[in-house]
């Protein structure tokens, strides 16, 4: 298998440092002039699929976004990093508003296919709806072996090693191509995109397409019914003595009267 | 560097001063063709030779604002509306370069520890090359990232907001170190050095000032001869203060060279730039200097001894080394401003974090009127040096070849802009900005320098006015003329004359108006603006009319003149950029508009104090006493009155 061909997904995200602002209607969050940079996780992927076309074991990265025209920024970025061409998938800010796991999962698989690479290669989880749900649909669509959550990808004979991440350890399973990777937080450190490269990305091919032209239609399948912010601390109250600490915490019922 | 810049512009002032009031059979016209070459913004203009004197004053009028402002005219081409270069893609690209660019020195560079170690962490400087960022000028066929000057001004600001330092190493490299290749060299020198330049694999160092000489670049002493085959020339003699001096591999090299006229075979020096690389052998450096700021970059003397220099690689002609220096230096200036907007930024926003978090006497201390009063006018300095440096990228964007004033105007300030700034950061922090820990503090040293190098701050004030007034004595000469034949040049004498009996008694000429550029809602400073340059106007055409060639020697005066120059400038790209937030309905219009406001009501006031300093018998009085107290205070090597105490 020398010469994988990966699909790299990069969702464009309000950027990781950026203080969220609930919207008045609780529809959703402000991201209107708010700072938007490659969902972290995405990056992660990136980088490790380029790491493998350094190392010669891939021969290819295409890089994919869906979203609205900015999205556009997000893959020059992938590119930098060395993506060698992209996809954008343009969708309104409006449907986009209503875009889910399942539609991003099926544009993905459908591209994967028309594109006949060997891996996907996703983030485990975009920073900003925490859905975690895009790789794993799309090995279903797909069929094909999934290695979620990876810390660190080898190629061995044929297959790849992939080491987990799992509650309380690692877990390191082998899976045939072609297949589905998520990458979790300590697989590599992405690198800066450098200036050179930004400007040679220019360059690089950038694909425009519609969801349609995938089949796919973005008919929301979940409503989001409120957006909060976090509750904000209750103040709390100074006691004089011990004493009255204790008659508070009976009265409240928080240990044995 | 830094002494290197000094020179050159003492050389454009003080010294050829000196010299001119001992020879007094110096003309006017030759002063003011030095001047003009001093000035001097681009390759092809004004070359040394004496034929371009014809040519300077058969120009046409100038369109910088800067120059007509001492006609007392408003050239609005450069100013109104504030110039916008950058197309779509342009700006699209700066965009993406802009938060890589900020996220490594967000994340990688570390500004206290470059200092500590007193030079750019190997990490960081691998870091730096890999960026790309010392190439950003060089076109992108020759390995660079091509950047427009605007672009370059972007990125800069960045650096300026995080790590002086390496600002310079950086700046000392690319905007003065091969900036003569870029700017002079033929097609085999750039292909032969800039790639690698470009990448950082060679950094590159600008060497101008000598232990011998401060002040007079004609009396530099390293020399070049060539030998006896015309193939090479020798190069022999030192430089000292030279920055990246000890880490840099291709140096520009000012040195003297025999030059013999064709035509009257008479041989004389003249000053001649060099391509230097390390590896020619005979070139050696000194240790670094230990210096007050701006530690992290190498400043080092670089030793030339008999180092053979191909004859290809003269740069910019031979005998035209002083036209390339003062167009490095003149090119290199905007980033200067746009770097230290950038530390502005990084200053007022310590402060404001500071103000709004502390608590005493039970009140946040940004409600208190003493704190309230540093932040706004720290902010309104960071908006007009910003609004000056963006101005001036622009203008060179366009092709504009003459912005020497306005260059050295926003050098100066910039400069004191940020030192101010920085100043009360500090005191905004209290005790907690005087620490190593809160980061201003090294923020300060660092700015300390740029008050003095690239030309200090006094030399340039004297260059602005100088070459404003130079320019407006070639129109004074036309109304001399006229004088010498009034019939044939009433329409001219009568204007003239009509423009000054008006300005005589204290109205308006009438031509000066900037209605027409401004918003409505800042009428009332865009009135306030064009009185002020209809009164320079005036006061440059009384101390012409009052001292005539003896300006040269005013020193109190032309600095006075500098600053109200400085304050019209300010005026009028704030005017400018709030007209432009206005019509577009910023967010931060109404903003903008007040600063706009702030500025142009307190430096109309200033600029009046100085026109009338400048002009006033009593002040003249003062500034001689000012002038008997000094030399009695050297005379005595040092304070001169008796001790309070009598002992």
């Amino acid at each position: 298998m020398s010469g994988l061909r990966i699909l790299v997904g990069c969702k464009r995200v309000i950027d990781y440092a950026v203080k969220v602002r609930v919207k008045p209607d609780k529809t959703g969050v402000v991201t209107e002039g708010v700072k938007h940079s490659m969902n972290p996780f995405d990056e992660i992927a990136v980088e490790e699929a380029v790491r493998m076309k350094e190392k010669k074991l891939a021969s290819e990265i295409v890089a994919v976004s869906c979203g609205p025209t900015q999205c556009q920024e997000t893959l020059r970025t992938a590119m930098a990093m060395g993506a060698d061409r992209s996809i954008h998938v343009e969708v309104d800010a409006q449907s986009y508003e209503g875009m889910q796991p399942i539609h991003v999962a099926k544009i993905l698989s459908k591209i994967a296919q028309q594109e006949k690479v060997d891996l996907v290669f996703t983030g485990k989880q975009a920073i900003d709806d925490d859905c975690n749900q895009t790789g794993q649909m799309i090995a279903a669509l797909l069929d094909w072996p999934q290695a979620t959550f990876a810390s660190k990808v080898e190629k061995a004979n044929g297959d790849l090693t992939v080491t987990r991440e799992i509650d309380g350890g690692l877990e390191t399973i082998k899976v045939k191509t072609p297949a589905v990777l998520t990458a979790d937080l300590r697989l590599n450190e992405p690198r800066y995109a450098t200036l050179p490269n930004i400007m040679k990305a220019k360059k690089k091919k950038l694909e425009k397409k519609k969801p349609s032209d995938y089949g796919v239609e973005l008919s929301p399948r979940q409503q989001v019914v409120s957006v909060e912010d976090p509750p904000v601390r209750q103040a709390g109250s100074k006691l004089d003595s011990v004493e009255e600490l204790v008659g508070k915490l009976k009265d409240s019922g928080l240990i044995p009267s | 560097m830094f002494r290197g810049i000094t020179k050159i512009q003492k050389v454009s002032t003080g010294v050829r001063l000196m010299r001119s009031t001992e020879l007094q059979s110096l003309t006017w016209k030759s002063q003011s063709r030095f001047l003009a070459n001093a000035a001097a913004a681009q390759p092809k203009e004004s070359s040394q030779q004496d034929g371009s004197e014809k040519k300077q004053t058969a120009k046409p009028d100038s369109k910088s604002f800067g120059l007509n402002l001492f006609r007392g005219q408003v050239s609005a081409d450069q100013v109104f509306p504030y110039p916008e270069v950058l197309s779509e893609d342009q700006k699209q690209e700066l965009q993406e370069l802009v938060d890589p660019c900020a996220k490594f020195f967000e994340e990688v560079n570390d500004a206290s520890k470059n200092d500590q170690l007193e030079k750019v962490e190997d990490s960081s400087m691998e870091g730096l090359k890999e960026m790309g960022a010392f190439g950003l000028q060089v076109p992108q066929d020759l390995g660079g990232i091509g950047l427009t000057n605007t672009q370059y001004a972007r990125l800069v600001e960045i650096v300026g907001a995080h790590d002086l330092g390496v600002g310079i190493t950086l700046g000392a490299h690319q905007s003065i170190g091969f900036k003569g290749i870029l700017l002079f060299g033929d097609k085999e020198q750039k292909e032969k050095y800039l790639p690698a330049l470009a990448s950082g694999e060679t950094i590159a160092a600008f060497c101008l000032t000598e232990p011998a000489s401060g002040s007079d670049a004609s009396s530099i002493r390293t020399r070049a001869v060539m030998s006896e085959d015309g193939e090479h020339f020798i190069l022999n003699g030192s430089k000292i203060w030279i920055s990246n001096g000890g880490l840099a591999e291709i140096f520009t090299v000012f040195a003297q060279c025999e030059v013999t006229d064709p035509k009257t075979g008479v041989s004389k020096d003249k000053v001649t730039a060099f391509i230097v690389e390390r590896s020619f052998g005979g070139v050696s450096n000194g240790p670094p200097e230990k210096k007050m700021g701006i530690k992290a970059s190498n400043t080092a003397e670089v030793y030339f001894e008999d180092v053979k220099i191909p004859k290809e690689n003269v740069l910019g002609g031979i005998g035209g080394g002083f036209k390339v220096a003062m167009n490095i230096l003149n090119n290199g200036r905007f980033g200067m401003a746009a770097c230290l907007a950038g530390t502005q930024r990084y200053c007022i926003s310590k402060a404001v974090e500071h103000a709004a978090n502390r608590t005493q006497f039970g009140r946040k201390i940004e409600t208190y009127g003493a704190i309230q009063e540093k932040i706004a006018r720290m902010t309104v300095l960071q908006y007009v040096t910003e609004s000056m440096a963006y101005m001036i990228s622009a203008n060179m964007d366009q092709g504009s070849a003459e912005f020497q004033i306005e260059a050295a105007i926003s050098k100066i300030f910039a400069s004191e802009a940020a030192w101010y700034c920085a100043d009360e950061a500090i005191q905004v922090l209290g005790g907690m900005g005087y620490m190593k820990d809160c980061g201003v503090e090294r923020v300060m040293r660092d700015l300390r320098i740029f008050r003095i190098f690239e030309g200090t701050n006094d030399i340039l004030r004297l260059f602005v006015s100088l070459t404003g007034i130079q320019y407006a004595g070639s129109q004074l000469k036309e109304l001399q003329k006229a004088l010498a034949n009034p019939a044939a040049n009433l329409g001219l004498l009568v204007g003239a004359g009509a423009k000054r009996a008006k300005r005589l008694v204290g109205m308006s000429t009438g031509n000066v108006s900037l209605k027409e550029h401004v918003h409505p809602d800042l009428a009332g400073c865009a009135d306030k603006a064009a009185k002020s340059i209809d009164a320079f106007g005036g006061t440059v055409e009384d101390l012409l009319m009052k001292h005539n060639k003896k300006i040269i020697d005013e020193q109190f005066l032309l600095k006075r003149l500098a600053d109200a120059a400085i304050d019209i400038y300010a005026m009028v790209a704030v005017l400018s950029r709030a007209t432009r937030s206005i019509n577009e309905a910023h967010n931060s219009a109404g903003h903008e508009k007040m600063m706009c406001e702030v500025w142009c009501n307190e430096a109309h006031d200033r600029i009046k104090l100085n026109l009338q300093q400048a002009t006033d018998n009593n002040t003249r009085k003062n500034f001689s006493t000012l002038s008997t107290i000094s030399k009695e205070v050297v005379g005595h090597g040092g304070v001169f009155h008796r001790h309070v105490l009598g002992f």
